[in-house]
């Protein structure tokens, strides 16, 4: 099963790089303020200030 | 249209910057309603292809002696044609349009998208010529030979450019959840076909794995569950969290649990795989590890259905009149039983009686009719209006009718072949006393003829809604305005009312 010498490393790097994104997220402050973000989107055509740091 | 018209040019003066706003920030839909178009036609393509071959495995006669014809070139080019091409069209149709509007920006290189619609038709109809020609790399979900694998290896990078691109021009700082589902597809689907399609070639049109036996087999499997977990989940339940609350009117019931099943999912999903290797050379330990991981699933699986679902809390009478969240709110039901059904199959115990029977088949199907079907056509009755302009398809009824006929096909379907499968399960393993087996093959094989009726009935009546989702789509685009006017330049629900307000307001300020 050298197989798995190849997939489990994979795997292994692949929740490396999850956790990276996942910290990325969380520290970018894609969760800060989750009780509005569901609702933004039902307002589509309403034009939206732009939210990102300058 | 003609009346749109000027009422741009008046926007353009227009000092309101709420109205210049909307007026400067146009989506670019030509290839989301190309992909919506597409999916359509590929839809009733494969379903087509799927009812012809149920009747073959009723009747084999229907094979003609003829070699193209045969059940095993046409069986993938069904699998193929339904999940690439139908599934495929739906989700680059569905992940352009939501990533434009979450973005509140338009898309990154526009022509690379026209780029990956076109490409991706070249595959499908390379797929289309090849497979029933007899071409194959022999690897369920991943028949196509190299150089049409290598086509998709290029297409599906130009999308991830396009998607991703999107993402990193947004004007929302926040990414809306869809997006994340989206995207985790996007770079999965990626890493799985390029890892299962290493080949050595030794012709133009024929290969050989890199990889041999179970290590091979493993491999396949590693990407053949990942890809019902990224292709066949992530992808539509991009769809789900974005086009229920747009349908619904409601903002998803939590929007919390939507980030904890979107990370609880994608940390999971990875190591399913091997229970499509039960009691075979793989180390029985590794069995093991797929059935665990399997069972874990079941939490954020339910998770998001229920999420799902209770959107539509405090607001059930819209499902009694609205045919569209029909298809949404019942695609989830279906998620909720495959996801139930799917981790008790991987137990091992209960694998032993139902692998290599037709209750795989009906899992299969309750997943792709049930939840991708169903979930593709709800959000493709949503967007193919807005691609033309309109607020609705040409007609409502009929899609309250797709809904009921499509959602009776699968119910024969799964049910025929459930029954089917626990008794061919149960006639496989049924021994005498001495220890010969009470039935011979062919004894099973004539026991499910009746079932084998019931699913290729159930899988007419699927078809037959697909064909009038068909009719439907092109009266839509043919009463349109003017399509012409049209692609993709303005989001959706401008026309009439618009030049009123604009005098009045103008008025107002000179006063």
């Amino acid at each position: 099963m050298d197989i798995l010498f190849l997939l489990i490393p994979i795997s292994v790097l692949l929740v490396f790089a999850l956790m990276g994104v996942f910290a990325w997220a969380l520290h970018g402050s894609q969760f800060d303020d989750l009780g509005r973000e569901g609702e933004r989107i039902l307002g589509d055509h309403e034009p939206e200030r732009d939210t990102r740091e300058p | 249209m003609d009346i749109a018209l000027p009422a741009n040019a008046a926007f353009a003066s227009a000092p309101a910057p709420r109205l210049a706003a909307t007026a400067a920030k146009p989506y670019d839909d030509g290839a989301v309603r190309m992909f919506s178009l597409a999916a359509v036609l590929w839809g009733v393509v494969g379903m087509s292809v799927g009812v012809f071959i149920a009747a073959q495995l009723t009747w084999p006669e229907l094979n003609f002696g003829i070699s193209w014809l045969s059940y095993g070139r046409l069986r993938p080019l069904h699998t193929n044609a339904v999940i690439f091409a139908f599934g495929g069209c739906a989700l680059m149709a569905s992940s352009l349009y939501v990533v434009q509007r979450t973005s509140n920006v338009s898309l990154f290189a526009p022509k690379l998208a026209w780029f990956v619609f076109w490409g991706w038709q070249v595959v499908i109809v390379a797929a289309a010529i090849s497979l029933p020609m007899g071409y194959t790399r022999a690897k369920e979900y991943a028949e196509l030979e190299w150089p049409i694998a290598i086509l998709i290896a290029v297409v599906w990078v130009a999308y991830a450019v396009v998607f991703f691109g999107t993402i990193g021009i947004r004007k929302v700082r926040h990414i809306y959840v869809a997006n994340w589902f989206f995207g985790s597809f996007i770079i999965a689907v990626a890493l799985l076909h390029i890892v299962n399609a290493a080949v050595i070639p030794v012709g133009w049109m024929k290969s050989y794995s890199a990889y041999a036996g179970v290590q091979d087999a493993m491999v396949q499997w590693w990407y053949g569950h990942n890809a019902v977990g990224f292709f066949l989940t992530a992808g539509f339940l991009g769809m789900m969290y974005y086009f229920i609350p747009k349908q619904a009117e409601r903002p998803v019931y939590s929007y919390r649990l939507s980030i904890v099943h979107f990370w609880a999912l994608i940390f999971t999903y990875m190591w399913a795989g091997p229970h499509h290797l039960h009691y075979t050379a793989l180390p029985d330990w590794a069995q093991s590890v797929g059935m665990v991981f399997s069972l874990v699933l079941l939490a954020p699986s339910w998770g998001g259905m229920i999420n799902g679902m209770m959107t539509l809390s405090g607001a059930w009478h819209k499902l009694r009149e609205d045919p569209i969240l029909k298809f949404l709110i019942v695609a989830l039901s279906f998620y909720g039983m495959a996801t139930f059904e799917g981790p008790m199959m991987s137990i091992k115990t209960v694998n032993a009686l139902s692998h290599y029977t037709d209750w795989t088949i009906g899992h299969v199907h309750s997943g792709a009719l049930g939840w991708v079907g169903l979930i593709s056509i709800g959000t493709l009755y949503y967007m193919i209006p807005r691609m033309y302009g309109k607020k609705a398809m040409y007609s409502v009824p009929a899609i309250e009718l797709h809904f009921w006929i499509a959602t009776l096909g699968i119910v024969l379907y799964i049910a025929a072949m459930w029954m089917a499968g626990v008794m061919q399960g149960l006639m496989w393993r049924a021994v005498n006393a001495d220890g010969t087996l009470v039935y011979s093959f062919v004894e099973g094989v004539k026991a499910t003829f009746p079932f084998y009726v019931i699913r290729l009935a159930g899988g007419m009546l699927y078809l037959g809604g697909m064909l009038l989702m068909a009719w439907n789509t092109v009266m839509t685009a043919r009463t349109a305005a003017t399509p012409a006017l049209l692609p993709g330049s303005l989001p959706a629900p401008l026309p009439a009312p618009l030049p009123a307000p604009l005098p009045a307001l103008n008025v107002g300020r000179l006063a």
